[in-house]
This record gives structure tokens, sequence and C-alpha cells, in this order.
């Protein structure tokens, strides 16, 4: 398509050549379908863990309720969660990101593509090895949180599949986040300097950064709980000496950075769409992008608030109480700076803002009760009870998964060239709103009338029954907005009204290209002047401080373009400007003769176009490389052949992908 | 909410932490109670302005959208305000953590090392030779000093009205400090996921006057009664033996996991000390009202009626069970 040439067959195998179809999929290497596969995957895993949450539910609408068995219980109260977590909030994240960061930066795709598809097949084994768990013999029963030594019990091998998969998931995420890196730093159109770039990017950065710091901590915790169940290792073994204590130290200072890792994103994607809606610039950019860095640093200094109960001490929690509390300063900031955005905006109340004003005020709710957790004293009662699993709620769903229907709702038309329905989008929104706070609001209840975390039935005359019954009518009203959206889904696949390029009148420029975009994203890599680059292409600023659209397709002249940028606050000299001196890297880029040439090129077809742009050609080796990891995963529980088998995938893998080209050549 | 949580009930929420019944679940009451009002002001104000935001400034024909980027002055107000908010919480709070750590002193403290178990509690009444299980008995009015012990995973130890919670941790010791205003039960539980039965791994405090709590000493200090009628002979005689008939013949016996003062072979140090099983409310984890027919139940399958219980289903005979029983009942 893009290469216009087709590529030539060479080496041992034959180059994976279809563009359409099962195996385009499955070899693919181009970013927009990767993240379409990261977006399907973690949608289906999203139904998965609902279920399993809403057999939870179903289990403790009444008192002492026989639904499902002790262990099952534990099965699926550690799957949900080890689900949500790992195969929901944070692939959801990251389909968004693999779309949308090339489109954003205005780049042709990722750094690495390869690299690119084998996050996506690790992370898919790793959420197929997990599940396997079920029908051979038991899924992980201890917690996502895998408190040790009840983690070593070798009841069944639940355990050893949480820490393989968990493992195998790390992969991913470690490759994922290092191909996200390179490419902000490296791969950014002429002109887009770190403080031009959208805070979605800013946040894909930052994110991709502790990704890269915190997966090598659970790594070894779960390495060494590796050992410990197959090899018998004692490194949290109390009974051979070992301090189990150890375990709650590395799984939190992985644990509470992943917090982060999950609502970045969301406030990134806040960060697009609330100013898009208000038509407004974001209010305080420099702060929104700085606070989300100080959230990231300091989010590595407060670890043991998940400890406060296990005896640190009271130097040790006073000062993890004073590093909690003052996180809560730069994310109030944030919030700050969102109310800022509307304010004075010209607010059209579509789905996607909509969802984001409900990840911004029921973030509040979760930020504030996040705040109560630091006073020690009273975290002490309501540490694992309900009220933390409020608490956490209210900042998982409530934050990460509004913010990331928003980012759904605002990009798929980019990413399916079909609007969702608003009346259906909206009403998505409002059932799941009163869903999703008929469901937690009582968990806060619960917790502080002394229900603890983790049970598997709650008795009665302890004044726990109305709450928990109206929560879990809260679960399955929320699972009916689920249905909602999918059948929004539906009329929109069937019937939906095509976008165009730029639905919304948005901002950033992946709304400068076709809906879907081409396989090579831009016909011209775009020149950056500004931040919100796409819109002072279609605007410039009145000397009033409104807004005026530029006619007649060209873009602002030079003076006017001056004085929209003086009207913004950057600094000309800030450090990050250092940036764009350098040359432009995009190779294949037509320079930026005429503005017209970067206007959106609905009607003309890709191929005319695009013509000589090379692209990486499909490969089957990410897919081969990946699928070994799981083989290698029940070689350890089951038999050495297996792990034979799936080490000479891996090698196999790895080295038909070392020795073929990038691309093919013409 | 916590208003509207305590309005709705007292006496049926005897696990709530909102009403505080010692002088270490006040402490951190207290916290609660200025934290939640700050809470609650800052939402009303955050959340309104949200609010009047997205109403005031929506779209309608003729408003264009204020283009401004940012207010160096705001910003730094909003960034410096919430700080000193978090600033007049931080005191308060440190100042609490380092109260409720100091270790209680004088010569009337009572110790107790508090063992956390798949699935049940003991208690080591270290200075007065008493042991027991799930029902921590203790005076009104004084601090009482627990040293919270591991032995198989982790657990966690909570009192909510008394105050408090501290994780068990196999390996580890560590410390808390109860205290009852005034007499009655106090429910808790295991707090720390841990296991098959964590939901089964109940406690209370049975609080007395300190006179009362003396005779309750004194009593529990004297050992078991030997049993005054056949069957509860019998019954005991199974419990040191074990049966002939049983699966476990030869094998273990109750004797094995659990101690009797006073009767020659039980020693077993596993399961609880039952002692005076008797003059216990409640068995098992605290989950079972101690009466006849609960424990017929019990003995006949614990693995049934707690899952995951580590006390095997003995395939006692009916005649076992009724031989137990009775000798169980005779242990006041």
């Amino acid at each position: 398509m893009a290469t216009a040439v087709a590529p030539q067959q060479g080496g041992l195998f034959a180059r994976p050549t279809a563009k359409t179809g099962w195996w385009s999929w499955m070899t693919t290497v181009d970013h927009k379908k990767i993240g379409i596969l990261y977006g399907v995957t973690a949608f289906f895993f999203f139904i998965v863990g609902g279920v399993e949450a809403l057999l939870i539910r179903s289990q403790l609408a009444t008192p002492n309720g026989e639904v499902l068995s002790p262990a099952v219980y534990n099965q699926l109260f550690t799957m949900h969660g080890l689900t949500m977590i790992f195969f929901v909030v944070m692939p959801m994240g990251t389909a968004l990101m693999n779309f949308l960061l090339p489109l954003m930066i205005g780049a042709r795709d990722v750094a690495f593509p390869r690299l690119n598809a084998f996050s996506y097949w690790v992370f898919l084994s790793a959420g197929l090895f997990m599940y396997s768990a079920f029908l051979l013999g038991g899924a992980p029963d201890g917690g996502w949180f895998g408190y040790a030594p009840l983690s070593l019990d070798p009841v069944t091998d639940g355990m050893t599949y949480y820490s393989l998969g968990l493992q195998i998931a790390g992969i991913a995420s470690l490759a994922g986040a290092i191909n996200f890196i390179v490419t902000i730093i490296n791969m950014r159109a002429p002109g887009m300097t770190l403080m031009r770039m959208p805070v979605f990017v800013w946040m894909t950065l930052i994110t991709s950064f502790l990704l890269l710091f915190a997966v090598p901590v659970i790594g070894v915790a779960l390495w060494e709980l590796m050992f410990d169940r197959l090899f018998g290792a004692n490194f949290f073994d109390p009974a051979a000496g070992a301090d189990p204590l150890l375990w709650q130290h590395l799984f939190w200072l992985f644990g509470h950075p992943e917090v982060y890792i999950m609502i970045l994103p969301a406030m990134g994607i806040v960060s697009e769409v609330l100013p898009a809606f208000s038509r407004k610039p974001l209010f305080g950019y420099p702060a929104i992008v700085f606070s989300g860095a100080a959230i990231a640093f300091m989010g590595w200094g407060v670890w043991a608030h998940h400890m406060f109960a296990a005896g640190l001490g009271p130097v040790a929690n006073s000062a993890f109480a004073l590093s909690t509390m003052f996180i809560a300063v730069p994310t109030g900031v944030k919030i700050f700076n969102w109310i800022g955005t509307i304010w004075g905006g010209s607010v059209r109340l579509t789905t996607p803002f909509l969802f984001s004003a409900g990840f911004v005020s029921m973030f509040i709710i979760g930020g504030l009760s996040g705040v109560t957790h630091s006073i020690v004293p009273h975290d002490a009662q309501q540490t694992d009870t309900y009220y933390v699993v409020g608490h956490l709620h209210y900042v998982l769903f409530g934050g990460s998964i509004f913010g990331l229907f928003s980012g759904i709702y605002y990009w798929w038309p980019k990413v399916f060239g079909r609007l969702l329905s608003e009346k259906i989008g909206k009403f998505h929104f409002l059932l799941m709103l009163v869903g999703f706070n008929l469901t937690f609001m009582p968990f806060h209840i619960l917790g502080l009338l002394g229900m603890p975390r983790r049970q598997y039935y709650f008795p009665a005359n302890r004044g726990f029954e109305v709450w928990n019954l109206l929560a879990s009518i809260g679960a399955f009203t929320i699972a009916v907005s689920i249905l909602v959206f999918l059948y929004n889904v539906a009329v929109s696949r069937k019937k939906g009204e095509a976008a165009g390029a730029d639905p919304w009148d948005a901002r950033t420029l992946e709304w400068m290209t076709t809906s879907p975009p081409p396989e090579h994203n831009f016909d011209a890599i775009p020149v950056v002047r500004h931040r919100d680059d796409f819109w002072y292409r279609k605007y410039i600023t009145t000397p009033e401080g409104e807004s005026a659209r530029v006619f007649a397709g060209g873009a602002a002249s030079d003076e006017e373009q001056h004085s929209s940028e003086a009207a913004s606050d950057e600094p000309p000299s800030s450090s990050a400007e250092g940036a764009s001196d350098r040359e432009p890297n995009t190779a294949g880029a037509a320079p930026p003769e005429s503005s017209s040439e970067e206007r959106p090129h609905a009607g003309a077809s890709a191929e005319e176009q695009g013509h000589g742009i090379h692209l990486p050609s499909p490969s089957y080796f990410p897919l081969l490389t990946a699928a070994g990891m799981p083989v290698i995963g029940y070689g350890f529980i089951y038999s050495p052949i297996l792990l034979a088998a799936g080490a000479v995938m891996l090698l196999v893998g790895a080295f038909g992908w070392v020795l073929e080209p990038p691309a093919e050549e013409a | 909410m916590a208003a509207f949580a305590l309005s709705a009930c007292s006496t049926d929420t005897p696990q709530s932490v909102l009403q505080p019944q010692g002088e270490f679940a006040r402490k951190a009451d207290a916290l609660w109670d200025i934290t939640f009002a700050i809470a609650i002001a800052v939402f009303v104000v955050v959340q309104g302005l949200l609010l009047y935001a997205i109403f005031r400034y929506r779209h309608k024909p003729g408003r264009e959208a204020a283009q401004f980027h940012g207010n160096t002055r705001l910003e730094i107000a909003m960034t410096i305000i919430p700080a000193l908010i978090l600033l007049g919480l931080a005191i308060p709070t440190v100042a609490t953590v380092f109260d409720l750590a100091a270790e209680p002193t004088g010569a009337d403290v009572i110790h107790i090392s508090v063992e956390g178990r798949q699935f049940w509690w003991r208690y080591d009444y270290t200075d007065l030779d008493i042991v027991t299980a799930n029902e921590l008995h203790i005076p009104t009015g004084q601090p009482i000093d627990l040293s919270i012990e591991g032995y198989d995973v982790n657990h966690s130890f909570w009192v909510p009205r008394l105050g408090g919670t501290q994780d068990v941790v196999p390996g580890r010791t560590s410390r808390l400090t109860l205290e009852a205003d005034d007499p009655g039960t106090y429910l808790g539980q295991c707090k720390e996921f841990c296991g098959l039965s964590h939901s089964n791994m109940n406690l209370r405090v049975i609080a007395h006057d300190p006179g009362d709590f003396e005779q309750w000493v004194s009593d529990q200090q004297e050992p078991a009664a030997a049993p005054s009628d056949s069957l509860a002979a019998e019954g005991a005689e199974l419990f040191v033996n074990g049966a002939a008939d049983a699966q476990f013949a030869g094998g273990p016996s109750c004797a094995s996991c659990h101690a009797i003062e006073g009767l020659d072979g039980a020693v077993g140090i596993i399961g609880p000390n039952l002692t005076h099983f008797a003059a216990r409310n409640t068995f098992a984890g605290a989950i079972f009202q101690n009466n006849e027919s609960n424990l017929r139940a019990w003995l006949a399958n614990p693995p049934e009626r707690k899952p995951g219980s580590q006390m095997p289903n003995l395939q006692l005979t009916t005649g076992q069970i009724d031989a137990l029983v009775a000798y169980l009942q005779t242990l006041e």
C-alpha cells in the first residue's frame, strides 16, 4: 500500500504480505492496528473482569451468601483485581497510546514497530496464560497483592501462574515503555518541542518511565516468589528465617507507582478532551505537565502507606504519612487546572466531555478519601476494609475507566471513521455514573461500619445488609451501562455517521489526517509551530482574546501566528526548547512548502499521496517469539519438554526477527 | 456520610469505627473528625466550582471561549493553599502516631501475647499463666499491652471499637495497646487475607470491671476438673488416647493438638487450649455459639463447617461425639 512496491520475498520464510484479513492482524506492525488489537483485547478482559465482579456482588448481595464457594470466591476476587489492573486499565491506556502517539507527534509509526507487535502478543499471552489456570487446577487465589507466606501455599498452582503470568505481562510493559520513550524522544515532527507536545503524549512519556523503573521491582519479587514455589528457595519463608515483610516492601514499591501508571494516561486524556470541548487552551499547561512529573516522582516515596498496620514503627509511619499527604498537592493542582480550562470556555456537553468531567468529579472524591489514608491512626482502622475498596474504585474506575471511556468516545471517530451516537453515549454516561456511585459510595460506609475486605460472605446483624444490597444493585447497573456502550458500538459500525477528519473541531495533529488515518499517517509530515498546532492552523486569536476562524484554507500569516504565540505563556527559551534545534528526522517527509499540503486530505487516496513512503513490513516473528513465553511458563509448572519447546520458539523467533530486515527492499 | 451512618444505628453496628469505646480508638476517631470535616469542605468547594464552571460556561449561541492559557498567581495560590491545609492535618497526625506508639508502663499493665493462626486467635497471658483462644478477656479502664506474634501466614488483629489494627507478620513481633471504657463484648476479626477461612477468623474482646476480671483470672488459673460422670470420663479417655475404631486410631488424638490443664497427656500446642472451653461463649474462630448442637456438628466434620480448617475430619462415630461433647461441656 504505502510502499507502493510489493515486498520481495527473501530469507528463510516468505514474509507475510496480507494487508487485510486474519493474517494481516497476526503479522501487523502498524501501530494503529496494534492499538486496535490492544483495545479490543483489553475490552474483552474488561467484560471478563466485570463478570467476575458481578459474581462477587451476587455472593455479597445478601448475608451468608452461598452463590460461590470460598475457594472460588478467592480466585474470583484475585483474578478480578489482576484482570482489571494488568489486562484492562493498563492495556486500554496502551491501546490509545499506540494508536495516537505517532499521530499526535506527527510520526509515521513508533520507533520499533516489530517490538510493538511483540508487546501486544506478549500481553495477550500473559492474559491467556493466567486464565488458563482456571482450567488447569485453579486460578491464583492469594489476592492481587500476593502476600507471602500465604502465596507460598502449595495447595494449587494458582500462585505459580501468578508469578509467571505477571512476569510475562511485565515483559510486554517494559518493551512497550521503551518503545514509547524512544518514539517520543526521537520521532517528533519538526517544531514539536517537548513543551508543545499534547499532554496525553507527556503523560505517556511519564507513564513509560514509571513502567521502566517499577516493573523490574515487581519482576524481582515475582522471580523470588517463583523460586520459592518451584525450586524451594527461601526468600519469603519465615520458617527458614526469611522476613515476609520483604515481599510487602517490594510489592508496594512497585504497587504504588502502578497506581500512577494507571491514572496518568487517563489524566492525559482528560487534558486533551476538556480543552477541545471548552474551545480553550489547557489552563496552566506547564503546571499540568510538571505536576504529572511530580506525582510520578513522589509516587516512589509513598509505598509504605499500604503497610501502616504492618508495624513499621512511628518514624516510618510518620514519614510516609507526610509524603502521602503531599502527593495530594500536585494532584490538586491538576484538578484546579482542569476547572480553569472549563472556566470561561464555551462548553459543548458531548459524551467525551461528560466522561472527562465525570473523571474530574469522581477523582475529587477518590483523592480526598486518599488523603484520609495518610491519617495513620485512622488508616489503621480503615485499612483492609471496604473503605479502601471504595477509595480505590473511585480512583481506578471513577478515575481511570471514566477517563478511558472519555478517550474512547473522543477518538473513536478517528480510529474507525464513524461517530458513536451522542444520544446513546450520554445515556451510557448517565447510567454508568449512577451505577458507579451506587456501587462504590456504600463501600465507604461499609468500611467505616467495620466490614473487612476479601470476605467470602458477611454475617447478618452487623449493619452491613442494606449497603451491600445497594452496591450489588449498582454493580448490575454498571453492567447494563456497558451493554448500552456495546449497543452504541454496534449501531456505529452499522450506520454511524461518517466522521470526517476533524469532527470535534479539535486541537491536535491527529485530527489533521483522515479518519481512519492511512497506514503512513500523514502524507506530508506537518511542521509544528504551536502547542495545539492544528487549532492555530484553523483559528487565530484576536486582540480581544477570542478565536477567529482562518478562512480560505490558508494558515494564519506569520504575524498572526506570532500574535497568538505571544498570547500563550510559554517562554521562548524554556529548557525543552532546545530540542527543536535538531534536524527534522523523519525520512520521506516532504518539506512543508505550502500549508495547503498539510490540510486534511480526505479526498485524496493514500496511494497517490503516500507514494514512496517506506514502512516496516509485517512479520511473523514477534508473534512467534511472544508465543514461546507462556509455553516456557507451562514448562516450569508441568514438564521440561514444554520448557525446551518454548525456548526453541523464543529463540527461533528472536533470531528470525534479528535476521530479517525491518522492511523488505523494493 | 459519617453522620448518616452514625444516626442509622448505634447498637446495630458492633464493628463501627465511628463509635470508639476506648481511649485508643477515640484518638484515631478525633483525627477522623477533623479530616472528614476538612474533606467535606474541600469537596463542596471544588465539586461546586467544577459544576458551576460547566453550567455557567456551557455553549450557547454567541458565546465565545476566552483564550487564556493560565494565571501564574492563581496557580501558585492553588498549590500553596492545599499544602497549608495538609500541613494543618500533618501536625496532629504525627503527634498521635507517636502518642499511640508509646508503650504503656506501670506495674499494673497487663501483657498479653496474641498469636494469629489459620483460623483462630491464641492469647497467652504471660504474667498470669493463662492460655486461651478467640475471646480476649481484659479489665476496663486500663491499657492492655498486646504483643502480636506471627505463626503461619499474615493476619491482622482488629477490634474496631477499641482501636487500631496490628498486622500479624510471621517472624515478627509487633505491639498494640487496647483499652475499653466499659464492660461488654467487643467484636473484631482478622483483617488481613489469610486463606480459605479468612472470613471465619473472628474474635471478641470481653471487658470486665477490674474485680470481675480478677475473678475470671483465678477461675482460669484453676486446672480443669476431673470428669464427674461416666460418659464424660469416656470422653476424656477418647480425648487423650483416640479410639480403636476411629480412622485415626493409634495416630493423632484430640490431645495431639489440644492442651487441657489437669488432664494427663493433653498437652498439644497446635490447636486452641481447651482447659476452660465450656466457659467460652463461642468457638472455632468465634464463629459458632458454644452449644451442644454446634459442637456436635463441628466434631462431625470441621472442614465442612469451616473451610480450610486445620482440624481434620476424624470420622468420629455418634457415640464418640456424645462422649466428647459431654466431656467438653464439663470444662467450665
